[in-house]
C-alpha cells in the first residue's frame, strides 16, 4: 500500500549520519539513543503497518529538558522530527521518514498532580490514556475520552489526533478535556499553554494545538480535566434485522434528547468477530447491533434505560438485552473495545475513520458495501454512531499487493463518499499519511493554503512530523507561490 | 502484518509456524501496555511487539542473531501478559520459544554466560544436585561484592536467591502412590517437580494431604522428573525435549495401569509446560500422540481442587491474605479467579494486589540471568503488595514465592499450603507466629431426632 508518496530524503542528512547520532548521544546519553539497523527497523511503522520506513535514529528522551536539546539541535541542523507516543495511530500520524530523527515519548510516564479539590490531573504526555483514570479511580474520579486502543495510547498522541472513543457522545472529545499543555517548539524554547483553570487569556492557541498532528511542536506535559464517576452505568444491546432500522433508532434517541454515554453500531461480519473473541453474549442473527450506554444515579440509569427501550420499540428490535451486572457490562464492552485486534484474527484489515451526518447511515452504509463488493473485498463496520464517526474496516490479504492496493482504492472511495454526503475525511484518528492526498476532497486551495501558513508560524522550515496532512502538490504549490512573492 | 518470507524458507516447518504467528498480528500495539519490560524501559524493542518486529527481521533475513536482538530476546519475561491482552491471538509463547532456539544456535555467548546457564542446566532440575548447591551457597556469600565487581553478576544473584537454611526433606518423596483412607474418588499422577521440592517441600505434602483427603489417590510416577521448561526456556530445546520424553513415557506406563483423572502440578511454570506438551513434542512420532494425551490430562491444582467441593474448613481464620497470581497462572494457564475462590471458602479473606497482570521478575531463572530487571520488578511488586496490607502472600508458583520471600514483611506461602491448613493439616512453615489467630471450628453435635421434639 504506497498510494502516498513520502518526500525525497535528503542525501546531505544521511551522509552526516553517524555523526548526527553521536551529537544526540552527547545531549541526552547513549541509553536515550537507537541507532543500530534492527532497533530502527522496529519503529518503522504504527498501527497502520501498510506505510512503513526506518527512522535515522530514534530518541527516548526522559524530560522536558531532553526535548528541548533535541529539538534545538535539529532545528539548528535542518533535521526532520516525527514524534512518536506509542505508535497506536491507524493513519500512520507516527510514520518517520528515512532522514527524520522519531522522539519516542515512551520514558515520560509519570503523573505529576492530581487535584481532586479543581478536578485536574497533570502529567507527562508519554502517559497511558488508561492510567490517567487508573491514577485517579480510587478517589472515584476518571479521564474521559477513551480511544479503544486506551490501553496502549497516550496521551501525547490523543492531543495530537484530538482523539475521540466511544464515550465521548456525552462528554466530548479530547479538546474538550484538556485545559493545558507544557509545549516544546521547534527551536527548543518551553513554552505553557492554558493551565489549571477554564480559560486562558489572550487567543486560544490551545485550541490550535490539540488536533495539530505533531507538526506545531513536542507536547511534554499536559493538564487535563477528570470527572467524578457516575455512581452507575449500564449499557443495553439492541439488536436489529436490518441496518436502516439501527440507523432510524439512533437517530430518534438522540432526537429525543437524551444524550447516551455511548451509542456503538456493528454490523454481521464485526459482531460475529467481537463474540468469537469475548464472549459477550452479542446476537449472532442480527443485521446491526447497537450497544448504547447510560449513566448516572441507579434510579436515572434504570429509567433512561427503559426510555431508551420504549424508543427502540418502534424500530421492531428483534434483540432487547440490557446489562445485569457490571461483569457483564465488562464482557459487552471488552467485544467492542477490542474490535480492531480481534478483526486481526481473521484478517488484515484497513480502517477507515470518515464522519458523516447521521440522517445519512443507511445509505452510507450501503454504499460502503456496494464499493468493497465492487474492489471484492469484505467489510465489518465498528463504529461510533451517536456521533455519526464510522469505522468501515476493510478486509485484506497484507501478503497480496494486489488486494492491498484494492483495499486503498476502496478506502479512498469510501472517504470520498463520507465528504460527498455532508461529513468529513476524520473523526479521531488524525490525516497522517493516510488521508493526506484526500485532503483537497474536504478542502478548496485556499482553505489548505491558510492551514499551512498556520503550520509555517509554529515550525516555518517545516522540520516537524513532515510529509503528513498536506498533499504534497499543495506543499510544492505553496512554496511555488511563495518562491514567486519573493522574486516579486 | 505483512511478512516476507520465501517460498523455500516456508518449506521450513518452524519457518512457516512463525509466519502463521506473524501474520496474526496486527501491531496495534496494545500488548506494549501490559508488558512488564515496556512499563519499566519504555523502548519498543523491549515491548511484545517489538520483540516481535526483531524476531520476524532476524527470520526473515535468516541470518545468525545480532547481538541486539540478543539482547532484547534476552530481556523477555516470558510471562505471556501480551497474550491476555492481545485481542488478535497472537501466540508470542510459540514464537519466543522459537526464536530463543534460533538465537542459541546462530549466535554465540560470552563464557561467563555459558557457564552460567550450563550451571543452572545441570543442577537445577536435579534434586540432589540443587540440595547440595543450596547448602553450598553461603560459602559465597562473602565474596558477592567482589563477583560483581568482576562481571559475575548472575552468579551472585544466583547465591543471594538461595535460603539460608532448608527445610527438611518431604514426608512424601515417591515413587509410589499416596493412597486415600476416604472413600476413593479419582486418582491423579502428580508432578514431584524439581526446584520446589527442595525450596519447600511442605508444597507437596500439603497437596497429597489434601487430595487424599477429599478421596483422592495420588501417584508420583517412578522416572519423571523435571518438566523441561528451564532448559526450554533457556533456548535449550533438545533438552526439554529430553526430559519432557522422560515424563511421557513414566506416565504411559502410569495410564496403562489405570485410568488417571489429571497430571496435577502445584507449581504453575511447570504446569504451564506439561500443558504444552502435545505442541513441544509433535514432531516426535513416536511420542506426538501420547504426549497431546499426557497434554490435555495436565492440570493446575487449584484448577482440579476447583472442581471438588472441598467441603467446610475446619480451621477458621480472619487472616488477610493478597493472592498474588502467578504469571504462568493468570497469563499462561489463564487461570484467575479458581485459587482465589478456593482461599475465600476455606475462610479466608483474599485481597487483590494492584497491578497484579505484572511479573513479579522471578521468571523462572530470569532473576538470576537478569537481576537488574529481575529486581527492579520484584520491588515494584513488593511496594503494591504492601500497598493492601496483609497478613501473608499467597502464590502458586514456586519461583514467585522465593522471590518475594524476605521482601514484603509478611510470610509468602504456596495456595495448597494454606488450603491444606484450613482443612486440617498442619501449620505452613513460616506461619507459626500467626497460628494463634486461627482457632478450630467447634464440630457439629451430633443430635438425635428426640432431641428436637421438646416435651
Amino acid at each position: 500500500m504506497t498510494l502516498s508518496r513520502m518526500p525525497e530524503p535528503d542525501q546531505a542528512v544521511l551522509d552526516r549520519s553517524s555523526a548526527i547520532i553521536k551529537d544526540l548521544e552527547a545531549l541526552i546519553g547513549v541509553d536515550g539513543v537507537i541507532s543500530e539497523e534492527e532497533g530502527r527497523r522496529a519503529f518503522e511503522a504504527d498501527a497502520l503497518t501498510a506505510y512503513r520506513q526506518a527512522p535515522m535514529v530514534v530518541v527516548l528522551p526522559r524530560s522536558t529538558e531532553d526535548v528541548s536539546k533535541v529539538l534545538k539541535y535539529c532545528h539548528r541542523n535542518g533535521l526532520k522530527v516525527v514524534p512518536r507516543g506509542a505508535g497506536t495511530s491507524l493513519c500512520g500520524g507516527a510514520l518517520p521518514m528515512a532522514d527524520s530523527i522519531v522522539i519516542g515519548m515512551s520514558r515520560m510516564n509519570r503523573v505529576l498532580d492530581a487535584d481532586f479539590v479543581n478536578r485536574t490531573i497533570t502529567v507527562e504526555s508519554g502517559i497511558t490514556n488508561l492510567a490517567i483514570t487508573d491514577a485517579v479511580s480510587a478517589e472515584g474520579f476518571f479521564y474521559a475520552p477513551d480511544p479503544s486502543s486506551q490501553l496502549a495510547c497516550t496521551v501525547g498522541g490523543n492531543l495530537a489526533m484530538n482523539s475521540g472513543g466511544a464515550h465521548c457522545l456525552k462528554y466530548g472529545v479530547t479538546t474538550n478535556n484538556v485545559l493545558g499543555v507544557k509545549m516544546v517548539l521547534i527551536d527548543g524554547e518551553i513554552v505553557d499553554v492554558g493551565g489549571a483553570y477554564p480559560d486562558a487569556e489572550g487567543y486560544d492557541f490551545l485550541a490550535l494545538i490539540v488536533g495539530s498532528e505533531g507538526q506545531f511542536g513536542i507536547v511534554t506535559e499536559a493538564t487535563l480535566r477528570i470527572l467524578p464517576r457516575a455512581e452507575s452505568a449500564r449499557p443495553v444491546m439492541l439488536g436489529f434485522s436490518s441496518c436502516e432500522a439501527a440507523g432510524q433508532c439512533v437517530a430518534a434517541i438522540i432526537g429525543s434528547g437524551i444524550i447516551p454515554v455511548a451509542i456503538e453500531y456493528m454490523d454481521r461480519p464485526a459482531i460475529a468477530v467481537c463474540e468469537a473473541y469475548a464472549k459477550a453474549g452479542y446476537p449472532l442473527d442480527v443485521e446491526a447491533l447497537l450497544i448504547v450506554e447510560v449513566e448516572g444515579y441507579e434510579e436515572e440509569t434504570t429509567r433512561l434505560l427503559r426510555d431508551i427501550v420504549d424508543i427502540a420499540r418502534s424500530f421492531d428490535p428483534k434483540v432487547v438485552e440490557a446489562s445485569t451486572s457490571p461483569e457483564h457490562s465488562a464482557r459487552i464492552w471488552k467485544g467492542r473495545k477490542a474490535a480492531f485486534g480481534a478483526m486481526g484474527r481473521i484478517s488484515d484489515y484497513y480502517c477507515m475513520d470518515g464522519t458523516i451526518p447521521l440522517g445519512r447511515l443507511p445509505e452510507v452504509l450501503s454504499r460502503i458495501a456496494q464499493i468493497c463488493a465492487e474492489h471484492r473485498l469484505k467489510v465489518a463496520n465498528v463504529f461510533h454512531a451517536g456521533d455519526g464517526n464510522l469505522h468501515p474496516l476493510i478486509l485484506y490479504n497484507a501478503n497480496d499487493a494486489d488486494e492491498a492496493r484494492r483495499a486503498e482504492l476502496a478506502g479512498a472511495e469510501i472517504l470520498r463518499l463520507c465528504v460527498s454526503v455532508g461529513g468529513c475525511l476524520t473523526g479521531e484518528h488524525g490525516v497522517g499519511i493516510e488521508k493526506r492526498d484526500l485532503m483537497d476532497v474536504q478542502y478548496t486551495p485556499s482553505d489548505l493554503a491558510v492551514q499551512m501558513r498556520i503550520k509555517s508560524v509554529f515550525d516555518p522550515n517545516w522540520q516537524l512530523n513532515p510529509g503528513k496532512v498536506f498533499p504534497l502538490s499543495a506543499l510544492e504549490a505553496s512554496r511555488a507561490s511563495a518562491a514567486a512573492d519573493q522574486a516579486a | 502484518m505483512q511478512t516476507n518470507f520465501t517460498p523455500e524458507q516456508l518449506q521450513n516447518p518452524r519457518v512457516a509456524e512463525a509466519d502463521a504467528i506473524l501474520r496474526r498480528c496486527v501491531h496495534c500495539g496494545l500488548c506494549t501496555a501490559t508488558c512488564p519490560t515496556y512499563v519499566l524501559l519504555g523502548d519498543e524493542r523491549d515491548s511484545p511487539r517489538g520483540r516481535i518486529y526483531l524476531i520476524k527481521d532476524m527470520l526473515e533475513d535468516n541470518a545468525p542473531a545480532s547481538p541486539e536482538v540478543q539482547h532484547h530476546l534476552d530481556r523477555c519475561l516470558s510471562c505471556l501478559s501480551c497474550m491476555t491482552t492481545c485481542p488478535s491471538g497472537v501466540d508470542y509463547m510459540h514464537l519466543i520459544d522459537l526464536a530463543r532456539g534460533y538465537v542459541e544456535q546462530t549466535a554465540p555467548r560470552p563464557f561467563k554466560e555459558r557457564f552460567v546457564r550450563q550451571l543452572l542446566a545441570r543442577v537445577l532440575p536435579y534434586p540432589e544436585r540443587f540440595r547440595l548447591a543450596v547448602r553450598l551457597a553461603p560459602l559465597g556469600r562473602p565474596w558477592l561484592n567482589m563477583l560483581r565487581r568482576f562481571g559475575l553478576k548472575q552468579l551472585a544473584a544466583m547465591i543471594e536467591l538461595a535460603p539460608p537454611v532448608l527445610p527438611p526433606s518431604p514426608k512424601f518423596e515417591g515413587p509410589g502412590t499416596a493412597a486415600t483412607e476416604d472413600e476413593r474418588r479419582a486418582r491423579v499422577i502428580m508432578l514431584a517437580g524439581c526446584a520446589q521440592q527442595v525450596l519447600r517441600p511442605g508444597i507437596n505434602d500439603s497437596t497429597i494431604r489434601l487430595l487424599a483427603r477429599r478421596g483422592v489417590d495420588v501417584t508420583v510416577s517412578a522416572g519423571s522428573g523435571c518438566c523441561g521448561a528451564l532448559t526450554y526456556h533457556l533456548g535449550d530445546e533438545a533438552s526439554a525435549v529430553a526430559f519432557a520424553k522422560r515424563n511421557v513415557d513414566a506416565w504411559s506406563k502410569e495410564l496403562e495401569k489405570g485410568p488417571v483423572d489429571a497430571i496435577i502440578s502445584n507449581a504453575s511454570g511447570c504446569g504451564t509446560m506439561l500443558k504444552d506438551y502435545g505442541h513441544l513434542l509433535k514432531r516426535e512420532p513416536e511420542y506426538a500422540a501420547r504426549a497431546a494425551r499426557i497434554a490435555s490430562l495436565a492440570r493446575d491444582v487449584s484448577e482440579f481442587l476447583g472442581e471438588y467441593e472441598l467441603g467446610a474448613p475446619k480451621r477458621w481464620s480472619s487472616l488477610r491474605i493478597a493472592y498474588h497470581p502467578a504469571c504462568s497462572l493468570q497469563h499462561g494457564q489463564r487461570i484467575k479467579e479458581q485459587p482465589r475462590e478456593l482461599l475465600s471458602k476455606a475462610g479466608y479473606s483474599v485481597v487483590d494486589i494492584p497491578e497484579s497482570h505484572i511479573c513479579c521478575g522471578s521468571a523462572g531463572t530470569y532473576n538470576i540471568m537478569q537481576p537488574e530487571i529481575a529486581g527492579e520488578l520484584r520491588d515494584r511488586k513488593a511496594k503494591n503488595i504492601k500497598r493492601v496490607k496483609p497478613d501473608l502472600v499467597a502464590a502458586g508458583n514456586i519461583g514467585c514465592i522465593t522471590q518475594l520471600t524476605g521482601q514484603v514483611d509478611v510470610p509468602v506461602v504456596h495456595t495448597v499450603e494454606l488450603l491444606d491448613w484450613a482443612y486440617g493439616g498442619p501449620v505452613p512453615r513460616g506461619l507459626e507466629g500467626l497460628a494463634r489467630f486461627v482457632s478450630n471450628v467447634p464440630e457439629p453435635k451430633q443430635r438425635r431426632a428426640e432431641d428436637f421434639i421438646h416435651a
